[in-house]
């Protein structure tokens, strides 16, 4: 058997793992493993600038593929900057293993320098933490958290390895396990098949039903076997803001994203629904906006991973908890050899109905209010230049809500985008971890002012890899979401919402060696940003100019109902 | 209501504080907790009283399933079921506080573990109820120190929690 130091092996067990990169920043603990690291060429590692980057990058590679990302970093500062990226995959379910470094275990408690408790500091926003207390046991482990991260709910497994563990003249027989038992973890494989049978029973009785499918159909591989049982059902699909390309975003049957900034087509459906099917998606609050007054009449199937989610804000009629994948494939089974099929004539009229809605509303929004290009346009030019067929990495904001809402995801795994901790800075490194493990596509982050200078540094990074991904900047001048609260609760008291004195972005991109194009307007657009995408192999900065008194509608009304929602700045439903 | 919920758990170093860390950052309150290893070296058993709503605990079982450390959650109030908690009391005894502390020790099956000139120290096992009577008997004015363990708890019956 081969011998190997504790370093060889943690990057022999990514090796052996399936890991082609891993994203990192070096530092005392970790010498030992870039040294390991050095002296080999199949595992490659990408220099970020700062550690949260390192993480975002594992995170979207996760998003992209459903493989673990992993992030390599080391302990006291990187380990606590590692934190925020932790957390943003902690909350959207996202697979990742992060290997910190540690002081070495005879120094943990004394305040060492670079000594933070990790598994403490990470306790709550991660899945599982392991610290290696034997050198023996680091192949066991990198197995164990892989295998943790991406089974059952995914979610970022921490491994903290103490310098001592990883020491290069201690050597120890190295086997990677090929398959890992762990007597106190067992996730579901199937639902409850009486379960199942029950809840399409339900279905096929519905008058006014809808599919409301999450983060858990693009994470558990279940788009295809969705988009065939709503076919069947011909029921209306609504995508939460982690679900988008879950179903096809230009299907008749799609009827937007829902929640707070949800259309005004998916949210009177959920209004008025008296069947509500739930599939790898948690009732969280900004979509199910006040609890209370939530979907009066439905009664509701809840398919999810995790019985956790199930019944945890809004009562279920029917759990069932089981991967989303199996669980649709069987109802896809029981539609096709039911004897029962769909009310016709309800659904029918239902879909008048939705139709009316859509009519009503359906993504409109003004132009004529201003003499600035309108973000809206910006995302649908996006939608237009990339074919609707691009990774659209995004950053958390008015832009991030504009680009779920415009832009037409036709695919799963394609919009990438920081939902459920709302990360600001997640944009830039998430489209370089797509870009790099997909050269080939389009890789396209979209952003405002605000957002992109959380992890401007990163352009560094950018020209070192040549990975040329291309940056939509919605330049509002100010922190638009904000602003839009303040706007709207706070009598248009604009406090700290302005980004005042904002670097020149074009000349900033062209610093690190990349191109900036400034766009002031709309009659430029399509030419400028047809160019952008031409230029193939260079990442390109692109600072569009757009109206800073623009508002995302439809928004719901505070602790309402489904329906209750602002229209535009005057309408109100 | 009050609950007693009992978790079986790899003896693992950090294993505790998942299980503490997850009731403060879910808000779910914690009246007490015991915690050792069991007959098995490699598991501890967890028992520990909340007060919730049934939503309330619903959540908290299954959160605390979710955790990878543990083998398995039972709530033991769902049914019938025994629970101990020991207490140590120790009292000023004096005077006629002496006689008048051993009877109500008696009549509450208690015994006196330790004696000197001035004080008693009573110690008190029964479920939780009980050892809030005595105390209540006694008057808080007697009292130098009170330490319960916590309540511990089983199924009556065949009903175990195991592997
Ligand atoms: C790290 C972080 N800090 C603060 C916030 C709160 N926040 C949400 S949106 C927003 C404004 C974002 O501004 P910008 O990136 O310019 O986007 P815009 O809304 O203008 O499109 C802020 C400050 C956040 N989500 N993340
Ligand atoms: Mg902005």
């Amino acid at each position: 058997m081969e011998q190997l130091s504790g370093a060889q092996m943690v990057i022999r067990a990514l090796r052996d793992e399936g890991v082609k990169h891993i994203y990192g920043y070096p530092g005392g603990a970790l010498l030992h493993i870039y040294d390991a690291l050095f002296q080999q060429e199949e595992v490659q590692h990408v220099l970020v600038r700062h550690e949260q980057a390192a993480t975002h990058m594992a995170d979207a590679y996760a998003r992209a593929t459903g493989k673990a990302g992993v992030a390599l970093v080391t302990s006291g500062p990187g380990a606590t900057n590692a934190i925020t990226g932790i957390a943003t995959a902690y909350m959207d379910s996202i697979p990742m293993v992060v290997i910190t470094g540690q002081v070495m275990s005879f120094l943990i408690g004394e305040d060492a320098f670079q000594e933070t408790d990790m598994i403490g500091v990470s306790r709550p926003v991660v899945k599982h933490s392991f610290s290696v207390q034997n050198p023996e046991d680091i192949p066991s482990i990198i197995k164990k958290a892989f295998h943790i991260a991406e089974s059952g709910r995914p979610g970022p497994v921490v491994v903290d390895i103490p310098k001592d563990m990883t020491n290069p003249t201690d050597r120890f027989n190295y086997e990677y396990p090929k398959s890992i038992k762990l007597r106190s973890y067992n996730p579901v494989s199937r639902g409850h098949s009486g379960q199942i049978k029950k809840a399409i029973d339900m279905v096929l009785d519905a008058r006014r039903p809808v599919i409301y499918a999450g983060g858990g159909v693009i994470m558990g591989d279940a788009s295809t076997e969705l988009t065939e049982l709503a076919k069947l059902l011909n029921a209306p699909v609504t995508n939460t803001l982690m679900g988008l390309g879950g179903y096809p975003g230009t299907d008749r049957q799609f009827i937007g994203m829902l929640g707070m900034h949800g259309s005004y087509e998916a949210n009177m459906a959920m209004h008025h629904a008296d069947l509500i099917l739930a599939v790898g998606a948690r009732f969280d609050d900004r979509v199910t906006n006040g609890v209370d007054k939530f979907c009066p009449t439905a009664k509701i199937i809840h398919v999810d991973i995790d019985p956790a989610s199930i019944s945890k804000t809004i009562q279920a009629d029917v759990p069932i908890v089981g991967p989303a994948k199996h669980v649709l494939q069987e109802m896809v089974g029981l539609v096709k050899e039911s004897k029962k099929q769909p009310v016709k004539e309800a659904i029918d009229s239902w879909w008048q109905q939705i139709e009316e809605w859509r009519a009503r509303h359906g993504g409109r929004y003004r132009t004529d209010d201003s003499d600035k290009m309108k973000p809206q346009q910006v995302i649908e030019m996006l939608s237009k230049v990339t074919k609707g067929d691009a990774y659209v990495c995004s950053d958390v904001g008015q832009h991030q809500m504009f680009a779920a809402q415009y832009y037409k995801f036709n695919k799963p795994n394609r919009w990438i985008n920081s939902g459920g901790l709302g990360t600001m800075g997640f944009g830039l490194p998430a489209a370089m971890g797509v870009k790099m493990n997909f050269p080939d596509e389009e890789v396209v982050c979209v952003t405002g002012e605000g957002s992109i200078q959380m992890n401007i540094q990163e352009l560094s990074t950018i020209s070192q890899y040549n990975i040329p991904v291309k940056v939509i900047c919605l330049n509002n001048q100010s922190l638009g979401m904000v602003r839009q609260w303040q706007d709207m609760n706070y009598e248009s008291r604009h406090s700290q919402s302005y980004m005042e004195s904002l670097p020149d972005f074009v000349k900033l991109a062209e610093a690190y060696g990349h191109v900036g194009m400034k766009v002031e307007k709309y009659e430029d657009l399509e030419a400028a940003m047809t160019e952008a995408f031409s230029l193939k192999d260079r990442m390109v900065f692109m600072d569009i100019s757009v109206d800073p008194f623009e508002h995302v509608y439809p928004m719901q009304v505070p602790r309402g109902s489904m329906r209750d929602m602002w229209l535009s700045k005057t309408e109100r439903t | 209501m009050r609950h007693i919920i009992s978790v079986l758990m790899e003896n693992e170093p950090g294993a505790l504080s998942r299980v503490v860390g997850l009731f403060s950052q879910r808000n779910f309150n914690i009246e007490s907790l015991t915690v050792a290893p069991t007959e098995d070296s490699t598991l501890s058993r967890l028992t520990v009283t909340t007060i919730g709503s049934d939503r309330v605990i619903e959540q908290i079982t299954k959160q605390l399933n979710k955790l990878i450390d543990v083998v398995k959650v039972v709530d033991l109030t769902e049914g019938d079921h025994i629970e101990r908690e020991l207490m140590m009391i120790k009292l000023k005894a004096t005077g006629q506080m002496r006689a008048e502390i051993k009877r109500t020790a008696d009549i509450f099956r208690g015994q006196i573990i330790d004696v000197t000139p001035n004080t008693y120290t009573v110690q008190l096992t029964g479920a939780s109820d009980k050892l809030d009577a005595f105390i209540q008997t006694l008057g808080t004015t007697n009292i130098m120190e009170v330490v319960r363990t916590g309540v511990s708890g089983l199924s009556r019956g065949e009903k175990v929690l195991s592997l």
